[in-house]
């Protein structure tokens, strides 16, 4: 059984990269540079074997705590990751509850992840090669860790399946789970700042976690080494604990989980609450806009991207170090995040875009409303974080020219997207999924679009780009409020275009939009 | 042509008024790849006639009815309503048809009264009607209570008859209606049936696909059997029927039952 288990594993594997060329490449190349980086990961624990047992010891403990830390806490951040031996669907095969958990374990082995922290904790063995005692101690406590690592994350997916039954969660926590991601380079950098300052700080939190189940494991091999054979032995007794511990918690709320499915309870609402539909105009591009509002401000995929804008802002703050000069692009930065954003649109809608084809839109009212929906809270936002961060940093005079720049970028922006969404579609996040998952067959058509797309935008706004630059290095005010005067006209016009040519393209091409966006399911 | 029964034009059809036909497809024609998916399939659906299309799983009825509605582009044929080519003038042929398409999502982020809302602000009407229609058919299919309820938190067979209402939202003069029962209650799918059976007794006209071929001999006064996207037969449901049911003639036309003694160890005794 356990057996059959880890075959399916790694026939899911094996079925999941024959569905498209195109998708397997992505693999492939994501694959070379997995193995880049563990050959680099390799080589540096053979050589950190020749350094001081004092710093073989802190890195050891340091980089395992951060390994069993990140299995545990990136299925909570993206909720499914890896569901493909999901419990709930070996319900009716009535399997032994002990062979189930043997097979999930091993099959959460079998994968990217579990293979990379293999191999890492193997070579931990070599790590410690002078020491043989501390090498056969690092090669039954890397094991231990390495199932640790599986069932701990197990842990936190069986428990947090149970919450993701509620569609209302699933949405709330695919956003709020992935702020401390983007804090992650601030954190690295304070940690980073922390070892510098005091070399004392590496060894002091080694300690720490060495006595914690996340590094108990990792620092045994290094007490032997040290010849406290005491204290290796009640760290080994501090894993082993944890482990047993979670997996009888596991097991139970595996038993639990198996006989409860997620149940999504909602609540019944009459109707007469219209919303946007009631307060944009009553035309086809006036509907389409309200949709596309809506979908703003309830769909995780798209107001993911607007929780995201105010840490933007916070980070530009913090990167600049006080000097403001990096705060003071926060509007022209966000205006070209913004207008990009529904550069996808199509693609996002997936085949319920097929209600604007069967009720034959014009191209023209579909590129408009999608547009205008973004322009109604774009606009706003951009010219409030232009302005600010001038004011914040005292630097009015330059007014004119990140206003140039800002509202230059923001329609220039919308134009070139509502065409680049007519004519590219490419896999991105179905509805309902977390608006971080990467979908399969993420291939290269999207880094393609997206990154020509960008360059096509700098270039099409190049006209403000230059006057700003002119601007910096002069000094004249004159060119400043060339900028602004440029990049309204300009990207007026080009806004207009857009949505014309874009318009045009979606008359043309409307069934065939609807054909390739199916093919992301 | 591949059909074994001629398809029926105006004059043997009594509900029919003259004129040209509500549905005619002529030839249409699909590939996917290697697999063709349609092959040459010609209907013609009369006026005020309950149309039903049915055949095995894969057999080309989704494919065909989303050729003949404009939302896949054909290699081969034509397809009018009403006289309207639909790949020639197809804002003019969409605004004739109500369209109920299989397998696709919706806007479901919205709920079940700003997405029927939604169709008809699409379809260029006036707010006063939509919100009048919107309400008829929210209560006319038992939604009222669930109206502003999200559409992802629906159950399928509720998500099918919003579909169905945001298809009839501008009173079209041919419904297309892709598995319009699929997992819907007995009562809703009596409801549906009624509305389909005035709707056409007031002169307009309905095609349907569907598995249940019980339903379609009982409501359909016309039908088409189709199998490896080839239309086997077609015309008045007593024509194709014969003296056996409808599901006894597709399975004899279609072939593929399973006649030998099998799976003898399934018995319990």
């Amino acid at each position: 059984m356990v057996a059959d288990l880890l075959r399916l594993k790694l026939l899911l594997l094996r079925n999941s990269l024959r569905r498209s060329t195109g998708q397997l490449i992505g693999v492939i190349l994501g694959g070379l540079y997995g193995l880049g980086l563990l050959v680099l990961l390799m080589i540096g624990l053979v050589l950190l074997g020749t350094a001081d047992l004092e710093v073989i010891r802190t890195v050891l403990v340091i980089g395992g705590s951060a390994a069993v830390l990140g299995w545990i806490i990136i299925p909570i951040a993206a909720t499914g990751i890896d569901m493909t031996l999901d419990p709930a669907r070996f319900v009716t095969f009535a399997i032994p509850m002990r062979q189930l958990l043997a097979g999930l374990v091993l099959g959460g082995v079998v994968g990217v992840p579990g293979v990379v922290t293999l191999i890492a904790s193997l070579t931990q063995v070599v790590t410690w090669i002078r020491y043989p005692a501390a090498a056969v101690t690092a090669l039954v406590c890397g094991l231990i860790a390495v199932l640790l690592c599986v069932v701990a994350s197990r842990l936190v997916t069986t428990a947090v399946s149970s919450m993701t039954g509620s569609r209302r969660f699933k949405d709330v926590n695919g956003i709020v789970a992935f702020i401390p991601l983007i804090f992650l380079g601030p954190i690295i950098g304070g940690v980073t700042a922390g070892f510098q300052s005091s070399p004392g700080f590496a060894v002091t939190l080694a300690d720490f976690l060495a006595w914690t189940p996340l590094g108990a494991l990792w620092a045994a091999p290094a007490d032997v080494a040290a010849g406290d054979v005491g204290a290796a032995f009640l760290k080994f007794l501090i894993g082993t604990t944890t482990l047993v511990l979670f997996l009888v918690l596991w097991s139970r709320s595996l038993n639990h989980a198996l006989v409860t499915p997620p149940y999504n309870a909602v609540t019944k609402r009459a109707g007469g609450n219209l919303g946007w539909f009631a307060r944009f105009p009553a035309t086809p591009a006036g509907a389409i806009a309200a949709r596309a509002l809506t979908y703003w401000l309830r769909d995780p995929r798209y107001s993911a991207s607007l929780v995201v804008i105010p840490f933007v802002a916070v980070l530009l703050y913090f990167s600049g170090g006080g000097s403001g000069t990096a705060f003071a692009f926060l509007g022209p930065l966000t205006a070209f995040l913004l207008a990009w954003s529904i550069s996808a649109d199509i693609s996002y809608d997936n085949t319920a875009f097929s209600l604007h084809v069967s009720t034959g839109v014009s191209g023209r009212d579909d590129r408009l409303g999608r547009a205008v929906a973004l322009m109604v809270f774009s606009l706003p936002v951009t010219l409030v974080f232009t302005v600010v961060p001038l004011l914040v940093t005292g630097r009015t005079e330059d007014l004119p020219v990140m206003l140039g720049l800002s509202l230059g970028l923001l329609l220039t922006g919308g134009g070139l997207s509502s065409v680049v969404s007519a004519r590219y579609t490419y896999n991105v996040p179905l509805p309902g999924e977390s608006a971080f998952k990467t979908p399969p067959g993420t291939n290269f058509t999207m880094f393609a679009v997206q990154f020509i797309g960008w360059l096509v935008m700098l270039l099409l706004a190049l006209p403000e780009i230059v006057l700003a630059i002119v601007y910096f290095v002069t000094g004249d005010a004159l060119f400043g409020w060339l900028t602004v005067v440029v990049g309204l006209v300009l990207g007026s016009v080009l806004f207009v275009v857009g949505i014309r040519s874009g318009g045009r393209w979606y008359d043309r091409r409307a069934p065939e939009l609807l054909l390739a966006v199916s093919a992301n399911r | 042509m591949s059909s074994l029964v001629t398809p029926p034009t105006d004059e043997n059809n009594p509900q029919a008024r003259a004129g040209t036909a509500a549905l005619s497809i002529r030839g249409l024609a699909k590939r996917f790849g290697e697999k063709i998916a349609v092959n040459g399939v010609s209907l013609d659906v009369p006026q005020g006639s309950f149309y039903g299309l049915v055949g095995p799983n894969g057999a080309g009825k989704t494919t065909t009815l989303s050729m003949a509605t404009g939302l896949l582009r054909p290699d081969h044929g034509q397809a009018m309503v009403h006289g309207v080519d639909v790949w020639g003038q197809p804002l003019e042929a969409k605004k004739l048809m109500g369209i109920l398409p299989d397998g696709v999502r919706l806007f479901d982020r919205l709920t079940g009264e700003q997405l029927v809302t939604y169709a008809g602000l699409l379809r260029g009407m006036d707010r006063e009607t939509v919100m009048a229609r919107t309400g008829d058919l929210l209560r006319a299919l038992d939604l009222t209570n669930d109206a502003g309820t999200l559409v992802v938190d629906y159950s399928a067979g509720m998500t099918k008859k919003i579909a169905l209402a945001s298809a009839l939202i501008h009173a079209p003069k041919l419904l297309v209606l892709d598995e319009p029962f699929e997992s819907v209650d007995p009562v809703s799918a009596a409801n549906i049936r009624d509305i389909l059976a005035g709707y056409v007794r007031s002169g307009g006209s309905v095609i349907v696909s569907s598995h249940v071929m019980d339903l379609v001999q009982r409501m359909c006064d016309h039908v088409a059997v189709i199998a490896a996207g080839t239309v086997l037969a077609a015309g008045t449901v007593d024509e194709v029927r014969g003296d056996a049911t409808l599901e006894d003639r597709l399975v004899e036309l279609v072939g593929g039952r399973n006649t030998s003694e099998g799976l003898s160890w399934l018995r319990t005794s």
